[in-house]
Order: C-alpha cells, then structure tokens, then sequence
C-alpha cells in the first residue's frame, strides 16, 4: 500500500473513529463521578453502544496502519503529517458533533499543527 | 466553586492524565517492541509473530496498560468535553515529551524544536481560551 493511501487511513479513519466515540460519550451523558465501579458503570453503557463499535473499527484500522507507515518511514516524516488529523477533527467536530470552532479556537488547531511540524522537523 | 469552573478544572485534569498515561506508554510500548525484536506488518504471520514476541515482554504490558489508562481518561473527558477542544489541548503532550526528554533525560533539543514547542504552548493557551462545551446536554 502506498505511504499517501496509509496516511490518508490514519487520518480519515482515525479521526472518524475518534468522532464516533465522542459521539457514544455524549449520549451516556456528563460523568460525575470517579469511583472506580462508577467508571466501570460508565465504561460498561459505551461498550452497549452502536457509536462506540462504530468508532472502535476504524480507531484499530488507523493504529495498524500508524505502525506499518512507522515501520517503513521516519517518525520525523509521518508525526508532522498526521498532524492533519487536527484539522480534520476540528472540522468534523463542527459538522457532525455539531460543536462551535470559533476563530479563536480554529487559530489554536492551527497553531497546534504548525508547532508539532516544527517539532519533528527541529 | 461555580459549575463552569468545576467543569473546566476536571477537563484540565483529565487532560493532564491523558498525557501522562499517553506518553507513557507511548514510550514503554515502543521500547519494548523493539527489545522483543521489532514488529513488521509484512505479512498477517508477521504481525502475529510480532505481537506473540511483544507479549513476552513486561515493558510492552505495561505500555499496553498505560495506553488503556489513557484511552479511558479519553473517553470520560468526552462525554463533557468538546472533541475539538480536547484533542488539540492534548497536543501539550508534545511539549512535555520535549522538556522531559531535555530536563531529565539530558538530551540536546534543537531551537526548531523549541519554536515548536512554544508554538503549540501558544495554539493550546488559545484553545484553552474557549469554553469546554459548546454543544447542549441532551
């Protein structure tokens, strides 16, 4: 498989995968509590619930796939472009979650991606 | 302590043990793969001759564990969170990874490195400038 289909996996599915989680947590609600048996409680509903499975296949697909562009390429060539996932997520997020990326916050992500390129070009 | 602030400090923390776990295992997974001997994706045999080999190593159980630890703080932060505030905050793991690495492990950090870090301090502080939630509990 080549490295530009690899990388798309990582990011399209996993932060698909990781959308669909929020998506299952947000229906279970605020947790309020952290007791080890309420967390258990907790983790108990998202393991009944369709968004969570739906998030959990292609989060595992991503992963395999990290480890086979990781084993083939320099971490320092694939961290700085899997930094895409954060504007693939911030851009998910607003239209299926329906969460408010305001400007702020769209130049936080953006940062973000540009510090973690310097970071691994550095 | 208003709701708002109770709500934004349990964010912080969770976020705070999400890197903490994350990096952590991050590390002891990787070095334990490569002691067990590496892992190659060659071949469905491969994969699975790799992940028996990591198996037998204590320091990818533990890394193993570490990585669940996180995954669950994850989870809990989301079901109050905002997706697009928590995974970009959680990016400060960068940072930390960088000044750990230079402050305890003695290694040399380039200056693009620093930019870097101080980049994603700056992108993160924005962020963290944004309430938590914008979505309503339905």
């Amino acid at each position: 498989m080549g490295v530009a289909l690899l990388l798309g996996i990582v990011v399209f599915a996993g932060t698909s995968g990781e959308i669909s989680v929020t998506r299952a947590m947000k229906e279970i609600g605020e947790v309020h509590h952290f007791h080890p048996r309420a967390i258990l409680g907790v983790l108990g509903r998202a393991m009944r619930s369709g968004w969570m499975w739906l998030g959990l296949a292609p989060l595992a697909g991503a992963f395999f796939s990290l480890l086979t562009l990781l084993s083939r390429e320099n971490v320092s060539f694939v961290v700085p472009l899997t930094a895409l996932s954060y504007v693939v997520g911030a851009l998910m997020a607003k239209f299926f979650l329906g969460e408010e990326v305001s400007h702020v916050r769209w130049i936080g992500v953006l940062l973000v991606v540009l510090g973690v390129v310097l970071v691994w070009v550095g | 302590m208003s709701l708002a602030r109770r709500v934004r400090l349990k964010t912080y923390v969770m976020i705070a043990l999400m890197i903490l776990f994350g990096a952590s295992g991050d590390v002891l997974l990787g070095k334990g793969m490569r002691e067990s001997g590496g892992f190659s994706i060659a071949s469905p045999a491969s994969i699975f001759d790799g992940l028996r080999r990591g198996f037998q190593n204590d320091m990818v159980w533990l890394g193993m564990s570490s990585l669940i630890v996180f995954f669950i703080c994850y989870m809990l932060v989301l079901s109050w969170a905002d997706y697009s505030f928590v995974s970009p905050a959680s990016a400060s793991s960068y940072a930390v990874v960088t000044f750990l690495s230079w402050f305890a492990l003695g290694e040399s950090v380039p200056y693009v490195r620093w930019a870097g870090v101080a980049v994603i301090c700056l992108g993160v502080f924005l962020v963290s400038r944004t309430p938590t939630r914008t979505t309503q509990e339905n």
